[in-house]
């Protein structure tokens, strides 16, 4: 109604959004790395550990769960550089919040995949003679993968989407890329119907794919 | 520090007052249209199902953010002119409004069959058995993650600040601005921000608990 | 002679590409306590659910007091008042209770007696409370189903189909999902009902129970009635038919 779109200036800085496109994804895939290895070493502590750790774990899961993600980005790009000696870029900050963020997030998952573990699996693990670090390595973590391999996946599409935040500390991904054009065009429905249609495509093939990865780890289960 | 925070507090209120509305706007509205859209999509005709399945899944795979841009920028466009505080709400809602979706199908399909069949043997008609089975076994299920949910709300609502909205968030960097003191701010924002949602996911999971009966 | 209260006839069933019940054939007359048997797969569930209209069937009919279950004499699917209507005509006790489990004991039986039969809350109340002493739980009337023992939900579930004075009972392998110890409270209520002129259809595992509680044993194997008669006959010309035979004889070992 009295706009007509014209995508022509959106193709001509398409490199904006592709790039941004791939930066969210690494972004997404480094923080799920390091909030894989943040959520596991918790989750294996928080189970082994005492009352005071089991604590402390419990602080640090429901102070990041119940705040924005936003807030957070400028505590630790705005805030964090004022209280301590450290110089980053806006991208190692983002990464760092969002990895600390799915972490809290990824301590829940594997806790409750460890504990979903049947006994029985365990037993039969001390039956064979392993030993505690053994039946972990080698009978805990592979169940638990496979249980959470689902929450998992929907964590990672959750960190892709959550990346559009970095944009706020101008972090050149996806949003950030359709915020440039319309600043620098004024092409904003456009700019943003593309970006949305590139937020949805790849988080599609993203479940598709994640799907077919659970599907394959099931099978192999039962077979 | 602490003369920041004093100073900071009159203007945190007010944005914290902004945050609330915001929130128990999205809440309330996201609640009426995603338990009919929810039952349209446990009950409806199939291109009805069909049309909310493809409404929520679009709705969820786009990042609030961009929701909240994309409702702002591209309403207008198409002749809906709305201000920034009422975008907000909106694109929130709908955000919200995918969630709740999912949390009746969830809550519905989690009914056994047999619970149906047996109110069908005793003579109930169709929506007799929704009212008096259904329903009231649903709602146990759909409560908890729903109160949990609002904390999306909560947290999303913060974005909300990019449009310019004065909610608890803008007034935030807006005292930041003038203060420079950043990290005593987000602290207690964040303080402020915590306890709202943790007493929202406590209340949920006393519920939950509360609720696990029927689970047999 | 009165003409019987159920008449079934060539009632055909399929599931997909798996037919079900192929032809089955069956009267129920009134005050008669029938016992369907057979190996699993045979089709008694679904021929106890096609009569509920839990199941809509695709050809034959079923007619209870000369009325079609489920279809109009076009053939069309009745409307879902008609057969809401139809359905509280035919009580059904499931072999998983089926209880609702956010109701009292008595909650559950009053559900369809306010509901359905539109009699006041304290009228229902009443007969909950007959019902409930009958079945042996007049103390539990204001229990949660998961506050019972299995053996006590299924009386429940009992007492909550023929609260509704239908014209016939099916159950549906209601001890099936029971403990062996609580298999005899419940099969004691159903013998009460029987002595008292209640029509019964049940589908049953319990062979022992089935030759001593009914008046007629049905054999059904691959969806059709194999083999039907008084119990004792039945069992004794069971030589004769080498599908209940085979059938029987693992009963013979521990049960006969």
């Amino acid at each position: 109604m009295g706009y007509s779109l014209n995508f022509s200036v959106v193709w001509r800085n398409f490199d904006k959004l592709w790039g941004g496109l791939v930066l969210s994804l690494e972004l997404a895939v480094v923080s799920l790395a390091i909030g894989v290895v943040i959520g596991l070493v918790l989750a294996v502590v928080h189970v082994s550990g005492g009352r005071f750790t089991r604590m402390a774990i419990a602080v640090y899961v429901e102070a990041f769960r119940n705040t924005p993600l936003i807030l957070l980005v400028y505590l630790v790009f705005y805030g964090l550089p004022q209280v301590v000696d450290l110089r980053y870029d806006a991208t190692t900050s983002f990464v760092a919040t969002l990895s600390v963020y799915a972490g809290a997030y990824l301590v829940e998952v594997f806790r409750s995949g460890l504990e979903a573990i049947p006994r029985g699996q365990i037993d039969a693990g001390r039956a064979i003679g392993l030993t505690p670090a053994q039946r972990l390595f080698h009978v805990r973590l592979p169940a638990m993968i496979r249980i959470t391999l689902p929450a998992l996946s929907n964590t990672f599409i959750s960190l892709f989407k959550d990346t559009s935040v970095a944009s706020v500390i101008a972090v050149p991904e996806l949003t950030w890329g359709a915020q440039w054009i319309n600043l620098n065009t004024f092409r904003i429905v456009e700019a943003y119907l593309m970006a949305t249609a590139m937020y949805l495509a790849t988080g599609y093939v993203m479940l598709f794919s994640l799907r077919l990865v659970e599907r394959r780890f099931r099978v192999g289960r039962n077979a | 520090m602490l003369d920041a925070m004093i100073y900071a507090l009159p203007f945190l209120l007010e944005g914290l007052w902004i945050t609330v509305v915001v929130s128990i706007l999205t809440v309330s509205i996201s609640l009426v249209a995603g338990l009919a859209l929810g039952c349209a999509l446990v009950y409806g005709p199939l291109p009805l199902r069909l049309l909310v399945r493809i409404f929520s899944d679009t709705i969820r795979g786009i990042p609030i953010l961009v929701l909240i841009f994309f409702v702002y920028y591209g309403f207008p466009a198409i002749g809906i002119d709305f201000d920034s505080f009422w975008a907000a709400v909106t694109a929130l809602t709908l955000f919200k409004t995918a969630q709740v979706i999912e949390y009746v199908r969830g809550a519905v399909a989690s009914i056994p069959r047999g619970q149906s069949e047996a109110a069908m043997a005793i003579g109930l008609t169709f929506s007799e058995r929704l009212v008096s089975v259904i329903f009231p076994q649903a709602l146990r299920r759909f409560l908890p993650p729903w109160i949990n949910g609002v904390t999306d709300a909560v947290k999303g609502s913060a974005l909300v600040s990019l449009l310019g909205v004065t909610d608890l968030m803008y007034a935030i960097n807006q005292v930041i601005g003038r203060t420079y003191e950043a990290m005593p701010l987000y602290v207690l924002g964040a303080v402020i921000y915590f306890v709202i949602n943790f007493s929202l996911s406590t209340l949920s999971r006393r519920l939950e608990r509360r609720f696990s009966f029927v689970q047999a | 002679m009165n003409p019987p209260l159920l008449t079934i006839r060539d009632l055909r069933k399929s599931f997909g590409k798996t037919e079900v019940l192929k032809s089955v054939d069956l009267d129920v007359g009134r005050g008669e306590v029938v016992a369907v048997i057979g190996p699993s797969g045979s089709g008694k569930t679904t021929l106890l659910r096609c009569i509920n209209f839990l199941e809509a069937y695709d050809g034959g009919s079923i007619r209870i007091d000369d009325s079609e279950v489920g279809y109009n004499d076009a053939r069309k699917r009745r409307g879902e008042r008609a057969l809401a209507r139809m359905r509280a005509e035919t009580g059904m006790v499931f072999q998983s209770f089926n209880l609702f489990p956010h109701l009292t004991a008595a909650g559950n039986i009053m559900l369809g007696l306010t509901k359905v039969r539109r009699k006041s809350r304290s009228e229902a109340r009443d007969i909950a409370k007959v019902w409930l002493e009958r079945v042996g739980l007049g103390h539990k009337a204001d229990a949660l189903p998961s506050e019972l023992s299995g053996g006590q939900q299924q009386r429940v579930g009992i007492a909550r189909a023929v609260a509704m004075e239908p014209k016939i009972l099916l159950l549906d392998e209601i001890t099936s999902a029971l403990d062996p110890e609580l298999v005899g409270e419940v099969l004691e209520v159903v013998r009460g009902l029987a002595a008292e002129g209640m029509t019964m259809l049940m589908v049953t595992h319990e062979i022992a129970f089935a030759r001593d509680a009914s008046s007629r044993l049905v054999f059904m194997a691959d969806g059709a009635v194999a083999a039907e008669g008084p119990p004792a006959d039945l069992i004794a010309s069971a030589e004769a038919n080498p599908r209940l035979n085979s059938f029987l004889a693992r009963f013979r070992a521990s049960n006969f």
